[in-house]
C-alpha cells in the first residue's frame, strides 16, 4: 500500500506500525512515531495498524537550541 | 538554582544546534560548564544515523537534556511533538516553543498558554518560551509552569536585552519564580547583564555556536554568569548623576 513516510511517499507492505518501522528500517532506533498527526507510544506500535494513503513521522534525536 | 525538582549548580544552559562539528559541540558544553543542553527532535532518512550518533555523544556529555518543540506554530505540533520527544528522551522537561510569527519568531502566547495547561495536566514539567509580558506570565504559572523563559531578543539575533524595563517588571512582579532569559544574547556582557537584573540562568545558543572558536565563547558566556551572579549577591551601589571623589579630600595638600 502507499502510505507518507516523512512527507515522502512511500509503498510499504507491512500494516502494523511495529513490522512496518522493521520494514523502513527504524527498528532499533531511538525514534517516536506519529500516524496522522497524532503521537503512537512505542508501547501502542504492535496493536497500531495503517491504511493506504496515511501519513506516519518517524523522528529522531538531533541538535536544538 | 531549583527548576521542577532538580537542583542546578549553573546558570548557564546551552544550545546544541549550528555547530561546525560534533567535536566542537563537545569542547563547548565542556567549557560551558552547562548542566542542561536542548535538543530536538528531527525526521531522518531510514537508519537513522546521525540521530543516532548525536544522541550517543549528548549522552556521553552526562549533562541533562531539555528537549524543545522548536518550529511548532500550533498548540497540536507542540503538544504531539512535547509527546514524542518524552518517550525518545525519557525526561518530562519539554522546552516549549509555540511560533506565532516567523520574521521575529515571537511566541504566539494564547497558544503557548494553552500547549501548556494541556502539558501540565499530562505530567509534562514545561519550560515556556514567552515574552516578558507580565500577564502571560501569570496565564503560564495558572496552566501549571513552575519556571519562566522570556526571550531577551528574537532568537539568533544577538541584540541582547531590548526591553530591560520589561524583564526589571517580571522579575519584581515574579520574585519566586525560577526566570531564564532565553534567545537574543550575543555577547557574554548581556548575560552577566541579565544575571544582575535577577534572573536565574540564561539560556544561548546561536552566540556561541557562531562565534569563531565556540568553546571560548562558552568559557566566556560562563565566567559572564558567575560575574553577573556574584554581582547581585554583592548587593550593587546606587548610580548618582553627580560625581564622588573616592579618593578622601580631607589631609590633601595645598600645592596650587
Amino acid at each position: 500500500m502507499k502510505i507518507i513516510v516523512n512527507g515522502q511517499p512511500r509503498e510499504v507492505r507491512s500494516v502494523c506500525l511495529d513490522a512496518l518501522l522493521v520494514e523502513l528500517r527504524f527498528k532499533h532506533i531511538a525514534a517516536a512515531t506519529a500516524v496522522n498527526g497524532a503521537f503512537v507510544p512505542r508501547a501502542q506500535r504492535a496493536a497500531t495498524q495503517l491504511e493506504e494513503g496515511d501519513s506516519l513521522e518517524v523522528l529522531v534525536p538531533m541538535q536544538g537550541g | 538554582m531549583r527548576v521542577y525538582d532538580v537542583e542546578l549548580t549553573s546558570r548557564l544552559l546551552l544550545g546544541t544546534a549550528q555547530y561546525p562539528s560534533p567535536a566542537i559541540l563537545t569542547a563547548a558544553v565542556e567549557a560551558s560548564g552547562s548542566e542542561v543542553v536542548t535538543v530536538s527532535l528531527r525526521r531522518e532518512a531510514a537508519g537513522g544515523r546521525e540521530g543516532q550518533a548525536f544522541w550517543s555523544l549528548i549522552s556521553s556529555l552526562g549533562v541533562r537534556v531539555l528537549p524543545n518543540t522548536a518550529g511548532c506554530h500550533s498548540v497540536k505540533e507542540a503538544v504531539t511533538t512535547a509527546q514524542m520527544a518524552r518517550e525518545v528522551f525519557d525526561t518530562p522537561w519539554i522546552k516549549l516553543e509555540v511560533i506565532g510569527e516567523t520574521d521575529t519568531l515571537c511566541p504566539d502566547v494564547f497558544g503557548l498558554v494553552e500547549a501548556a495547561r494541556i502539558l501540565s495536566a499530562e505530567g509534562f514539567q514545561v519550560f515556556p518560551y514567552t515574552t516578558e509580558d507580565l500577564v502571560t506570565a501569570e496565564r503560564l504559572l495558572a496552566a501549571g509552569c513552575k519556571v519562566l523563559m522570556p526571550w531577551g531578543a528574537p532568537i539568533g539575533t544577538g541584540l541582547g536585552l531590548t526591553n530591560v524595563y520589561g524583564l526589571r517588571s517580571l522579575r519584581a512582579h515574579f520574585p519566586e519564580v525560577p526566570l531564564i532569559v532565553d534567545a537574543g544574547l550575543g555577547l557574554p556582557s548581556q548575560a552577566a547583564r541579565a544575571m544582575e537584573l535577577g534572573f536565574d540562568a540564561v539560556l544561548l545558543n546561536t552566540a556561541v555556536a557562531k562565534a569563531g572558536d565556540p568553546a571560548v565563547m562558552a568559557r566566556a558566556f560562563a565566567l559572564a554568569v558567575e560575574a553577573g551572579l556574584a554581582a547581585r549577591d554583592a548587593d550593587p551601589m546606587e548610580p548618582r548623576d553627580m560625581a564622588a571623589p573616592s579618593t578622601p579630600v580631607l589631609g590633601k595638600a595645598v600645592l596650587g
